[in-house]
């Protein structure tokens, strides 16, 4: 009967019968039994280790209990934040501004850009923390005003900088180098076509990267510039070169130094980085899967285009009608297609 | 200097739209224009057709100034373009003065380039508050009836990824009539469009030419060359093979290599 009927349906001008529901493949699942071994043998190890590690008295885990919510070291972890925090917001504004420059027509200021990252990412970052604490032997005062003139201003730079601000200008000069790459890799891969339609349209050139090209980028930078977040928090550690000793590491390393026993310590000092960076991770998370609307799951999310996007309208790229297929490396250069 | 240079009159019809006298241009060794001197009148819509690499729209992104010439004179509406000319000299323009001369001429792309990240009805505002530095109220009134024009009134809010490609071309085309220009260049405006949508582009583009602007127009659709050109400019290989009336052209070609290409094409 239904055969009769399904080529009625196809050879006749009446709508097609619907066709009957497909059967549900029934088939054994394929098995992965080293899957198991494996998974079965980690737990073992790890149980093994973490029961080593319970017992071993030299991890002396009731000074970690007792010194993990220690005053001093809850301070340190605050500066640690704080010092974070700083050095990023700067290095994310000085890195556009360096990106920017090195993409400019001028050949001057593409030149300094160029200047400075080669300095700044082929120096370690302790070196050039070990240098900015040397910044008041090496230039004691500073005087603001026309060379060779009696200065308007001056200090003395000591009293000027305190060590917390040598650290942070010494983390982010050094940061900035890292971001500006990463906001550069970003201002590329918009699509070039974007650049000329404002360019036709006769907008400047600086508006045209305010209004059209950096708001594009942004869905690549985002990511990257969260691991340098991560990669930022745990850098703060080397700014005992400054020397500042108020952070977490250097206040767990002063305080075992009293103690003599400078493993719990340590292990203080990573499980505040741990929680700080875990912390960072959900926050990355989100952040990425914002800024990957409209590139990944365009069709499934918004249903609504004019309600669903309004609330970061003119921020964030909600939309690509060319997105690129993967976040991090441009895959064509402006300028080397013609 | 510049006073020297001040614009004359606003409408002197005895000067063409577009004028240009032996324009070369090349990349590297790359001879891609070789002299082409050509007329566009005041409201010609005049079609450039001919094989890929044949410098169709490298002529065309000259006329805007987004190529530079390296030979010859190009001139919009008696304004010599990316040069100011005092006492017989030859100054080059800074991006300021140049990014004013585009101002008045709209360019549409084979790839559309809307800002994915404005709605529609953003795109077409963009350039007349950003350049022109005009009220956004009366932007906004200027920018939804420009896309009522184009058919798409109740796309105003869509962000280009939510419409199609006729449509994203046709916002295109609305977001260069915005700021008012006084020619149209359109690259190969429906070469990247499904077929079924090429027709819509192409009457928006009809219904502009009959209103009286200027156009040049880089396409591959015959049919469309036919019926709005004025005139009809065969390239190849960097330069004008053949020009005239589109219907002479089309259907009695005297060049071999037009011969050639419309054989191929029609």
């Amino acid at each position: 009967m239904s055969t009769t009927e399904r080529t009625g349906a196809s050879a006749g001008a009446t709508p097609p019968a619907p066709e009957p529901a497909s059967v549900p493949i029934k088939a054994i699942r394929l098995r992965h039994p080293w899957r198991m071994v494996f998974a079965v043998l980690i737990v073992v190890v790890f149980a093994l280790l973490m029961i080593d590690a319970a017992f071993r008295p030299a991890y002396d885990w009731p000074s970690v209990g007792k010194y993990l919510f220690d005053r001093r070291i809850s301070q340190a972890a605050v500066v640690t934040i704080a010092l974070t925090v700083y050095s990023m917001v700067i290095a994310i504004v000085l890195g556009v501004i360096l990106a920017v420059m090195r993409l400019s027509p001028n050949p001057v200021v593409k030149s300094v850009a160029w200047f400075y990252l080669w300095v700044f990412r082929g120096t370690p970052v302790y070196v050039q923390l070990t240098i900015w604490g040397l910044i008041s032997l090496i230039y004691s005062r500073i005087d603001i005003g026309i060379p060779f003139t009696e200065p308007w201003l001056s200090f003395q730079t000591g009293d000027l900088l305190s060590l917390f601000t040598i650290a942070v200008i010494g983390l982010s000069l050094n940061e900035a180098a890292y971001m500006a790459e990463i906001v550069r890799a970003g201002l590329l891969a918009v699509d070039r076509g974007q650049e000329e339609a404002a360019t036709a349209l006769g907008m400047s050139w600086a508006q045209t990267m305010t209004r059209v090209i950096l708001p594009q980028s942004m869905r690549v930078i985002i990511p990257p510039t969260g691991n340098e977040v991560i990669s930022m928090l745990k850098t703060t550690s080397l700014v005992t070169a400054v020397p500042l000793s108020t952070e977490l590491f250097t206040r767990s390393r002063d305080i075992s130094a009293e103690t003599f026993n400078p493993i719990p310590l340590l292990i203080v000092a990573s499980l505040w980085y741990l929680l700080f960076t875990s912390i960072l991770m959900v926050g990355q998370y989100f952040l990425e899967k914002r800024f990957a609307r409209g590139v990944g799951d365009r069709q499934t999310e918004k249903k609504d285009p004019g309600t669903a996007t309004g609330a970061f309208t003119g921020v964030m790229p909600v939309v690509g009608s060319d997105p690129p297929a993967v976040i991090v490396p441009p895959k064509n250069a402006p300028g080397g297609t013609r | 200097m510049s006073a020297m240079n001040v614009p004359m009159a606003q409408s002197r019809p005895e000067v063409p739209m577009v004028l240009a006298e032996q324009v070369s241009k090349s990349f590297g060794s790359n001879e891609v224009l070789k002299s082409i001197s050509l007329e566009v009148k005041r409201g010609e819509v005049m079609c450039l057709v001919g094989p890929s690499g044949s410098g169709k729209s490298t002529f065309l992104r000259c006329i805007n100034h987004l190529e530079v010439l390296s030979a010859g004179r190009l001139s919009v509406d008696g304004e010599l373009i990316g040069y100011r000319e005092s006492h017989g000299k030859l100054y080059e323009m800074a991006p300021k003065e140049a990014a004013k001369q585009r101002r008045d001429i709209g360019m549409v792309f084979q790839r559309f380039n809307l800002f994915p990240h404005m709605t529609a009805l953003q795109n077409v505002m963009e350039a007349p508050i950003r350049v022109k530095g005009l009220p956004k109220a009366q932007v906004e009134q200027t920018a939804r009836d420009l896309l009522a024009r184009v058919g798409l009134a109740e796309r105003a809010d869509y962000y280009p990824a939510h419409l199609s490609g006729g449509q994203q071309q046709r916002v295109a085309i609305a977001r260069a009539l915005a700021m008012e220009p006084k020619l149209m260049l359109f690259d190969e405006p429906t070469s990247a469009l499904d077929p079924e949508l090429v027709g819509e582009v192409l009457d928006v583009m009809k219904g502009l030419a009959k209103s009286g602007m200027t156009m040049i127009v880089v396409t591959h659709e015959m049919g469309f060359a036919k019926e709005v050109a004025d005139s009809l400019v065969f390239m190849d290989g960097g330069v004008v093979v053949e020009a005239g009336d589109p219907d002479e052209v089309l259907t009695n070609p005297q060049h071999r290599r037009t011969q050639a290409f419309l054989s191929k094409v029609l």
